[in-house]
This record gives structure tokens, C-alpha cells and sequence, in this order.
């Protein structure tokens, strides 16, 4: 066994894309393990838990650290490395003195630009997106823990300047047919969304794809936007862009209950709008997504179809003692609680519904579970399970090898910048984990439409293919999880297949 | 839709966006992937963990304003050398008072070159008569010590002034304040640079006796000499006015000459006089400074404001100030230049940085004004291509252009101008700053020259100073 361990000094790559390239080096045979990092405090923590000694490095600095099992594997791993590092770096080719590229959003508008995407980490964020605003460009703040206060002051500044932020932690955009963060490739149409939700935004968009009708713009506008320090700034913009927009002919608003005032102002606003709006509130009271999907095709005129399933190849019957959501979107974590809670009672979380469901004693507890796997606790050192699958594979192996009978619930979000193939990767896991257990099911709730570039049918057919019921509609998929679990307990009965 | 009715977002909705990026890659890839126009910021985080302060100074709603002001006050200087004076008479400097390079000092703490041109300064003065005798002085604490900065004065080096010093006066005539300058000793063992032997002082007290004089008769005649005239030229002709004066010695030297053979001066004083400053490539220096210092004074005391407005070292500490801090000077360790050496000469010879000649970067040349002259990138052992790189890096930590100091070669845009602590702190990027180098023993003179740092911390305790006053 050989240790590489080297510091970079001032050799920046976002976290992302080093957790990507940890990946890449660490899956090389004879590498036990990879940690190529900022040296952040976290990061040093997961150094020293590898068992390297300390090093005095910075969050400026790279951290390589390889375990590897011999000289020629390290050769190979440091290669490997250095190929995925290069492959990450944007921006071209330099020519004679031009000068280092753009350091900060300021200098890269200094060429133009009208729109600014910061994925910055939350607290540089406001920065950046204070150079955007300065500089006359619109802004969408994909990155979360963005403090209030930054938020407040970002949206009164682009409202004095006749911009739009979306964001903070606004997952999804689509502007002008172009995707934004993590969108889906539909159709263009009628439908003008104003969103609080990334995965929620995604969902709509999907189904109504499915349905045949498009949409025009996406805009999402942080999950605080409608809170009273926020005051709806954005969405009261977004509303009236959508409104003057020609494409748009009904607009969808996509919110989390909203302050009272707020919520009362902005319904005023929405009532004095030429274009019909449909208000979707997400919450455990509410309609759910595909209920507003088919509510939006309505004030269209149109008509709406449940959305596809495609039932299991060897359907099991159950009933299973429990469901154990693993996702990735955390709204369609919730929406797919909310459904579960009114047959089963309380389902604990690390995103609870009731704060008496608290998930506290890990993902092996026993009862009802859902997890947002997406959340920072299960995302430290390892990417985003929209982006990468290995928490879930090792998941819904654990899952297998625990006692009792389960209904397992995931969510496979496609789309722009979501991983390549995502079934390429679960639906193995998913094969061996129902080949391993007879008292196990597998529901599949996957968020995709026909033009995204992972192939939905195709992604479907290989989850199907693995065992697993796969249905476009989440709240159709939790229904059905829910139904294996509590047959004929009410859940079924209920729904938008309108 | 109407050319009237402008749409709430403008064209935001109707036209595929231009995008900026910063952060993630990820995204890069899928956007480029739909076609669309992607400018990719090569972000890292600040340093130092200045989030919070650079957070709170970008929203204090004084710092925009203010540092539009001291852009415009900066780049609207109009230096003229007015006059010729000495530091008694124009200060107000008496017996055992002297001025020096950088932030404050104490003897104690002095390097060698600014210990030795303290004890040349002494020995000109009278003070002493060997320089173990004003060394003694030194030691027992018996010199007053200022900052040349906190009384309108640059001085290159170590930029010691004493009472009886010739000093150029220049003139900004935009804000109507002075600034002052001594008259530059010519390169090798010079007072500037530490050294005290007995050609040093000849040096000094020919100056005082003929050229101070000479130079007081040509600019008489002159009426003035406007500087940013000067400097605007030289910039197209090779010079960046801080390690490369010579266009601009050349162009002084074509201004003076008439003048000085009509003053009447004696026929021998004026060949020596014409031949000092004409062998002098880098006489301009002297008066480059104080046209720097002049531009960026009327710049200071702006609440708010996140510009520097002196950047200066003494040989053992770089210090700053900024215009929203006061006269408050932040200091990190001066650096060990990295250049070449003369002669004999190599790096454990070598003082660390000392001069208030850093001015002129902070006004927007010198260093910042590289790509103006590829001829010295050699100092560094660099690429013509250097040059213009050094220039460009710059913008990222100035508030703007200047519009009179042009570059050609990038197609006279203008020199960045305005270095903003908040800049530096964000992106990391140092200002480019080129120096002359200084041996570290008292009386050696220069030994080279070449490339500096400033230290980071001096720009971190910057943004923290005005982040803690940030409204």
C-alpha cells in the first residue's frame, strides 16, 4: 500500500468538480481511496479520518490524497488525475498576453452578458451577484445558504435597477428556451412558470411535456421569496415579465404557503395580470404537483391524461411492514410524504414534515422513512445524488440486507447537467437488491422528459427491466409505495388523473 | 410589440441570454452544449475568510459613490512642476528632523539602506562628521522620524529628506494641491539607496550648490511644465515611469535645456548640469512620484471609499492606505525583490522592498503601465507577452481606466487605475510592482532591480478596518 499526499497551493476547483474527479480516481482498481479537496476544515477532517498526517493548507489549496495498492497504481491514479482536472477547466485557450481569465463577475461582464449564473458557495454569493446587478445583468443564484440578509439586499438593488434575481438556491431556470442549472428538455410553449422549487418546477414542466404542452420560461425564485422579510421581490417581477411576455398564456405560480400580506399582495398583484394564473402551493394540504399539472391544462383548454407508468415486471403484492423513500428532489420528497402521511401516519425525516418526525437515529432506523439525500449531512465529500448515484447504490444495498419487508421509493431526476444515465448505475442495484429479497419492491418516480438527453424511455425501460415500477408522476409513485405498504389504506383514492 | 413598451425585464425573455458563469463547471458544459454564449469567471474565494467584510463593504451604500469619486478625483490630476524649493522652506523641516520612504519607523527597526541614507542625510547636514558618529545619533534615539507621505512628499528608496534638501514642487492644478519630490542622484551608491561615502555627499552638495539653482532658473522660465503632458508621451514610447524613465528624462531634458542656456548660468555648471541630467535616465522618477502623489491626495478621506491611495515601504514594512480609513496605514512584511543583480551582486545581497516609488502604480502606471514597456520584462527574466498579461491582471483590482495614460498596444485603452482593496482581497491578484533593489548593508547602494509583491495581510487588514466602519 503506497500514500500520495500533496497541497496545491492556489489551485481552486469547486467542489462539484473535485468530488467528481475524487470519484473518477477513486473507482480506478487498486485505489482504496481518494480524497481531492479544498482544504477546507471539512475536508481536512475527512484527511485525517483517512488516516494522513496534518498539513498546513488553506481553502485556497488543493489537497491529493491517494491511497493507492502499489507504485504503478498510484502512477496510474495521479494520471487519471491530472486528465480530470484538465477536462474540468473551461475558458479556452489563452493567446499572447491576454491577460489571466475574469476573476470575478465584474471582469467576465466587461465582454458583455445579460444573464449571470452564481454557484458560488452561499456566503461569497452575494458578491458576485451585487457585480452582476452593478453591471446591468440580470442574475440566478443557484447557490443555497445564502444569508436572508443578502437576499433582501440583492432583490431591492435589481428591483431599483429594473432586474431579476432568481434565486437564491433556485435549482432550475429556463430563459428564453435556454436551461438553467437543472432543467428539462421540453417543448417550448404556452405555460410561464414562477417557482419557489427547483425539483417541484422540474416535475410540472415534465408532465405537462408529457402532455403535450410546453413551456415558455422558467423562473425560479428562491423558497423565500414569498416570506414577509423577502416580500415577494422576485416574484412580483417574474410575474410581470411572464405577463408581458408573448409566448406566455397562462403562468403558473409554483410556491410554498406564502407570509399572509405577502401572499395576499401577490395575489393582487396576479388578479390585475392580463395572462390567468393558476397558484400551485406546495404543502401537505394542498393539491399536488401532477393535480396542478392537470389544473394548468385546464386553463388552457387542453386536456391531461394520467401521466405514463409502466407497472413491474414480476409485480409483488406485498404488504411490506414499511416505505423507505430515497431521493434526491426534496420536493418530491415532501409531496411524496405528504401523500404517505395520510395513509401511514408519521414518516420520520431528515426534511420532516412535523418536527416531532425528525429522523434522528440514522438511515437504518426502523418504521416509515423518506430522506432528501440531497441535503448537506449526506452530501459532504460525495456529489449530489442528482448528479451522482453512489449514496443511493450503497443505499438501496443496505436497505436489502436489513430485516424486514420494504417498499423502497426513488426518485430519478433527468435533465440538463443531471448525471448521464442514471439507470446505468441503479438499475444494477436495484436488480440485485430485489434478486437478494423477495419481501422488497421498488417504485421509481422519474422526473424526465422525452428530449432530455439521458434518453427517458430508455432510462425507464432499463429501471423496468431491473424490476422496478417506474411512474412519471411522483404522486402516482408514492401511491403506489404506499399502497404495497397499506392496501386499499386510502391512498389511491385520491388524485389528479383527471 | 412597440418600440414604446419596453418589456418589465427589458429583452431578458425574448432573446437567448449571454451568460456569465461562476461556480460550478458543471453548468458550463450543458450550456455550451444548447449553444449559448458562455463567459466563464475563474472564481476562487476570497482570501483569507473575508466573506463577511467584503459582504458588508459592497453593501455600505457609501462605497459605490465613493469610490466614483476618487476615480474621477484621481484621473482628473493635472500635475505641473511649478517650482524648486527646499524641504526647511517648503516643510517647514528643522535640524534633526527627517522624512522617509514608507510607513513609520524607528531607527531600531530600520534596515541597512535606510539606516545608511539617514547617516548620509546626518553627514549632509553637519549633524556628524563620521558615519560611526551619526550612526551613535541614530541609536539613541535622537532622530525625528516621519513618513514623507504624511507631509505631501514622495521620496524613491529609502526617501530620506533632511532641512536642506532641494525638492521639486508639483502642482495639481485640478484641486489646487502641492506635492514635493528631492531631485533624483543618478543610479549606483546614492543616498537613496544607503549609501554615505565621501562621492555620495560631493553628489548632494553640488546638487544643493548648482543644480538646485539651475533647475529653479529653467522652471522660472518655463512659468511650468505640465508632467501629465510628459508622462502621457513617454507611456508611447516605451516607458512604464517607474523602473524605465528614460523617454521621459529625454522629453525633460528637450523642455529644460532652452531655458537653462538663457538663465545665464556659468558655461561649466551648465555642461554639468546638462550632462547630470541628461546621464540621468532616470531623472523624471522625481517628479513622476510627486505628479502621483499629487493625483492621488484630493482621493483621500472619502467615507466609504475602498481605493488605495499610497502604497509604501521602508525596507522593512509595506504599508498601505485607503481612502475610507483615514491616515491609518495597514503593514505586512516587506519582500525580498526578485530581479536582476549588478555586477557581483545576487539575491542575499538584496534589502527587502523600500520607496515610496510604488505612487506610481498606485496612480495607475509603474507597474501597472507593463504592457507600455516590454523592453524591461528582462528584469524578471520574461516574455515580451509578460508585459501585456501584468497590465491586463491589473484591471481585475482597479475601479477603471485612466483617460489620458494610454497604452498602444492595447489599443490605447487605459492604464487600470484605482486599486480597490476589496478587488485584491477577492480575487487573490497582488498589484504588479517593479523596484529598484537595495543592498541590505548601510553604504552599499543599489544592486539590482526587478519584481515585488506586497504582502496580502496589509490588504486583508484593510478590508477588515473598513468593514468594522461599513454603514
Amino acid at each position: 500500500m503506497v500514500d500520495h499526499l500533496d497541497v496545491r497551493r492556489g489551485a481552486y476547483h469547486d467542489s462539484v468538480s473535485l468530488m467528481q474527479v475524487s470519484r473518477r480516481v477513486g473507482d480506478l482498481d487498486g485505489v482504496t481511496s481518494a480524497l481531492i479537496a479544498m482544504a477546507t476544515e471539512l475536508n481536512l477532517d475527512l484527511l485525517a479520518g483517512m488516516g494522513f498526517a496534518a498539513v498546513d493548507a488553506g481553502p485556497n489549496d488543493l489537497l491529493v490524497a491517494i491511497r493507492a495498492a502499489d507504485e504503478d497504481v498510484l502512477a496510474a491514479a495521479l494520471s487519471e488525475l491530472e486528465a480530470a482536472l484538465a477536462a474540468g477547466r473551461g475558458g479556452g485557450e489563452r493567446g499572447f498576453g491576454d491577460g489571466p481569465p475574469p476573476r470575478t463577475v465584474r471582469d467576465a461582464l466587461t465582454d458583455g452578458g445579460d444573464l449571470v449564473l452564481v454557484s458560488v458557495p452561499g456566503q461569497h454569493a452575494f458578491v458576485e451577484a451585487l457585480d452582476a446587478l452593478r453591471a446591468g445583468a440580470h442574475v440566478m443564484i443557484f447557490s443555497d445558504n445564502v444569508p436572508l440578509a443578502h437576499e433582501v439586499a440583492l432583490k431591492r438593488e435589481a428591483a431599483e435597477r429594473g432586474l431579476l434575481v432568481l434565486g437564491p438556491d433556485a435549482g432550475t431556470a429556463m430563459v428564453a428556451g435556454v436551461g438553467l442549472g437543472f432543467a428539462n428538455v421540453v417543448q417550448p410553449g404556452p405555460v410561464g412558470i414562477v417557482a419557489a422549487s427547483g425539483t417541484g418546477a422540474q416535475q410540472l414542466t415534465c408532465l405537462l411535456d408529457d402532455a403535450g404542452i410546453g413551456t415558455s420560461h422558467v423562473l425560479g425564485v428562491g423558497g423565500r421569496d414569498l416570506t414577509a422579510e423577502v416580500g415577494g421581490a422576485s416574484t412580483r417581477q417574474a410575474l410581470r415579465a411572464l405577463d408581458g411576455d408573448p409566448a406566455t398564456e397562462v403562468i403558473v405560480l409554483l410556491s410554498k404557503p406564502p407570509d399572509p400580506t405577502v401572499g395576499h399582495e401577490v395575489r393582487a398583484l396576479a388578479s390585475q395580470l392580463l395572462t390567468p394564473v393558476v397558484v400551485a402551493l406546495l404543502g401537505q394540504e394542498e393539491p399536488d404537483l401532477t393535480e396542478a399539472a392537470a389544473e394548468v391544462a385546464r386553463a388552457l383548454g387542453r386536456g391531461f391524461d394520467a401521466p405514463r407508468s409502466w407497472p413491474a415486471p414480476r409485480p409483488r403484492t406485498g404488504p411490506f411492514d414499511e416505505l423507505r423513500g430515497l431521493f434526491a428532489g426534496g420536493t418530491l420528497c415532501k409531496e411524496a410524504m405528504a401523500i404517505a402521511a395520510g395513509a401511514l401516519g408519521p414518516i420520520a425525516s431528515n426534511v420532516p414534515l412535523d418536527p416531532g418526525w425528525t429522523l434522528d437515529d440514522g438511515l437504518d432506523t426502523a418504521g416509515h422513512v423518506c430522506v432528501d439525500l440531497g441535503e448537506d449531512e449526506y452530501t459532504r465529500g460525495r456529489p449530489h445524488p442528482m448528479i451522482d448515484q453512489s449514496t443511493r447504490v450503497d443505499r438501496i444495498a443496505a436497505e436489502a440486507a436489513r430485516p424486514g419487508s420494504r417498499v423502497l421509493l426513488l426518485d430519478v431526476v433527468l435533465g440538463l447537467a443531471a448525471h448521464p444515465d442514471p439507470a446505468s448505475e441503479l438499475a444494477p442495484a436495484i436488480a440485485d437488491a430485489l434478486a437478494a429479497r423477495d419481501d422488497l419492491a421498488v417504485v421509481v418516480s422519474l422526473c424526465g422528459a422525452a428530449g432530455d438527453p439521458q434518453g427517458r424511455d430508455q432510462q425507464a425501460a432499463a429501471l423496468v427491466e431491473a424490476g422496478a415500477a417506474v411512474h412519471l408522476s411522483n404522486a402516482a409513485a408514492a401511491r403506489s409505495a404506499v399502497d404495497l405498504v397499506a392496501p386499499g389504506g386510502g391512498a389511491t383514492t385520491t388524485g389528479g388523473a383527471a | 410589440v412597440t418600440a414604446s413598451a419596453t418589456p418589465p425585464l427589458g429583452a431578458l425573455l425574448l432573446q437567448q441570454p449571454r451568460l456569465v458563469t461562476a461556480g460550478v463547471e458543471l453548468f458550463d458544459a450543458s450550456l455550451r452544449d444548447q449553444g449559448v454564449e458562455v463567459t466563464t469567471v475563474d472564481w476562487r474565494p476570497p482570501v483569507d475568510d473575508t466573506a463577511d467584510e467584503l459582504a458588508r463593504i459592497l453593501a455600505d451604500p457609501r462605497t459605490a459613490d465613493a469610490n466614483a469619486t476618487a476615480l474621477e478625483r484621481i484621473t482628473a490630476a493635472e500635475p505641473h512642476w511649478a517650482g524648486v524649493t527646499t524641504a526647511a522652506d517648503a516643510l517647514g523641516l528643522g535640524r534633526g528632523q527627517f522624512l522617509h520612504a514608507g510607513p513609520p519607523i524607528t531607527w531600531t527597526r530600520a534596515s541597512g539602506p535606510m539606516r545608511g541614507a539617514l547617516i548620509a542625510a546626518m553627514l549632509l547636514e553637519g549633524m556628524a562628521d563620521t558615519p560611526e558618529q551619526a550612526a551613535a545619533i541614530g541609536e539613541a534615539g535622537e532622530l525625528e522620524l516621519s513618513p514623507c507621505h504624511e507631509h505631501g512628499t514622495v521620496g524613491p528608496m529609502a526617501g530620506v529628506v533632511s532641512p536642506s534638501m532641494p525638492m521639486f514642487v508639483v502642482e495639481n492644478r485640478a484641486f489646487d494641491n502641492r506635492a514635493y519630490c528631492t531631485f533624483n542622484e543618478g543610479l549606483g551608491k546614492v543616498l537613496r539607496y544607503g549609501a554615505f561615502g565621501p562621492e555620495v555627499l560631493d553628489r548632494l552638495r553640488w546638487m544643493q550648490r548648482v543644480l538646485q539653482p539651475a533647475m529653479a532658473a529653467a522652471v522660472e522660465r518655463l512659468g511650468s511644465l505640465d508632467l501629465r503632458a510628459i508622462i502621457v508621451q513617454a507611456l508611447q514610447m516605451g516607458d512604464e515611469l517607474h523602473n524605465r524613465n528614460r523617454a521621459a528624462s529625454s522629453l525633460f531634458v528637450r523642455e529644460v535645456v532652452p531655458p537653462l542656456l538663457e538663465a545665464g548660468i556659468d558655461p561649466g555648471d551648465l555642461a554639468d548640469v546638462v550632462r547630470f541630467v541628461n546621464g540621468n535616465e532616470h531623472f523624471f522618477l522625481n517628479l513622476g512620484m510627486p505628479a502621483a502623489k499629487s493625483a492621488l491626495d484630493p482621493a483621500r478621506d472619502l467615507p466609504g471609499s475602498s481605493v488605495v491611495v499610497a502604497m509604501a515601504r521602508n525596507g522593512t514594512d509595506f504599508g498601505i492606505q485607503v481612502s475610507g480609513t483615514g491616515d491609518r496605514w495597514f503593514t505586512g512584511p516587506a519582500q525580498v525583490p526578485d530581479g536582476l543583480f549588478l555586477g557581483d551582486y545576487g539575491p542575499e545581497d538584496a534589502n527587502p522592498d523600500i520607496g515610496d516609488s510604488t505612487i506610481t502604480e498606485t496612480a495607475g502606471f509603474g507597474g501597472f503601465a507593463m504592457a507600455a514597456a516590454p523592453a524591461i520584462v528582462r528584469f524578471v527574466g520574461g516574455e515580451a507577452s509578460d508585459a501585456l498579461d501584468a497590465t491586463r491582471s491589473m484591471y481585475a483590482i482597479t475601479l477603471g481606466e485612466h483617460p489620458h495614460l494610454q497604452i498602444p498596444i492595447l489599443g490605447f485603452r487605459g492604464t487600470p487605475v484605482g486599486i480597490d482593496v476589496t478587488r485584491v482581497v477577492r480575487t487573490g491578484v497582488l498589484p504588479f510592482v517593479n523596484t529598484g533593489i537595495a543592498g541590505k548593508e548601510p553604504g552599499t547602494g543599489q544592486v539590482g532591480a526587478g519584481l515585488v509583491s506586497p504582502p496580502m495581510e496589509a490588504f486583508v487588514e484593510a478590508v477588515r478596518a473598513l468593514a468594522a466602519g461599513a454603514g
